[in-house]
């Protein structure tokens, strides 16, 4: 075998996003929805690492660095929220916030 | 390098696995910390080091770090895995697990007729390449990234302080309505 077919990294990916979703759309406790966003991320960015070896062009890793950072400020604001949530509610559910209040 | 790949690949897919079948948060966090070093590590096989090393640096370490320290906080305990139990039921997960299944086969069979036929020869990316484009030709985006990270800091620090906001506000609002008439 002389190298990986690009396919192959590229089909990885696609398992960790689709695994990633539905972890999303089958939890309510919001720290695993945080968790599977993560997941989520960390699929698209090694969409990114593949197409960039595939080609040998740096752009793939700046994207990456990127990814990570959009990745960082969303696991910020997300946990400030699930504290928030966790502070009014005194519960993780993420269908306990379903009420708007005027 | 395709044993490394092929291997840490399968590592990640099962802890990711692990992820979204677990009811104990904190072991569902140290699966997910196992399948990002793995994902460290298919970058490293893949020739990507230095995205390799911030992976480990950041993801791993960093916002891993965050997600233990909040979740530590909010001292979740048995009630929280008893009810996980109570909503992980086969009637709840199928349909999404099916759409996420429908999902996939798709993307796979895009990515299986789309052709593109290149192989990853392992050839390192240095950090050096890496460096000079960020810095050079992607600067506005470097400055984008900035902006971005310090609004995520300003937004954190304001929906995250301790105390809750409606008490004191109101009470600022009702003492503001007496003074002004």
């Amino acid at each position: 075998m002389n190298g990986i077919p690009m396919e192959h990294g590229l089909v990885l990916a696609a398992i960790l996003f689709a695994l990633g979703f539905a972890g999303l759309i089958t939890r309510r406790n919001m720290v695993f929805v945080l968790m599977s966003l993560e997941i989520m991320l960390n699929a698209a960015a090694l969409a990114f690492i593949v197409g960039g070896a595939a080609w040998g062009q740096p752009e793939g890793q700046t994207m990456y660095l990127l990814v990570i950072t959009l990745a960082a400020a969303e696991a910020s604001v997300g946990l400030a929220l699930l504290i928030q949530l966790h502070h009014r509610f005194k519960s993780l559910d993420v269908d306990a916030a379903n009420r708007m209040r005027g | 390098m395709e044993i490394a790949f092929y291997l840490s690949g399968l590592v990640a897919v099962l802890a990711t696995l692990g992820v979204i079948t677990n009811t104990n948060p904190v072991h569902a966090l140290l699966y997910l910390i196992v399948s990002l070093v793995s994902v460290a590590l298919v970058f490293l096989a893949l020739g990507a080091p230095f995205a390799g090393a911030l992976e480990v640096i950041l993801y791993a370490g960093a916002i891993m770090v965050l997600f233990v320290f909040v979740v530590m906080m909010l001292n979740l305990g048995e009630q929280t895995t008893a009810q996980e139990k109570a909503w992980l039921k086969p009637r709840i997960w199928l349909g999404p697990a099916l759409l996420a299944a429908v999902l996939l086969v798709t993307l796979v069979a895009t990515l299986w007729s789309g052709n593109a036929g290149r192989m990853i020869s392992g050839e390192v990316v240095t950090a050096k390449a890496v460096g000079s484009l960020l810095f050079g030709p992607w600067l506005m985006v470097v400055e984008l990234g900035a902006m971005l990270l310090l609004a995520a800091l300003v937004t954190a620090s304001h929906v995250g302080r301790a105390a809750s906001p409606d008490k004191p506000e109101s009470q600022a609002e009702s003492a503001a309505r007496k003074e002004a008439p």
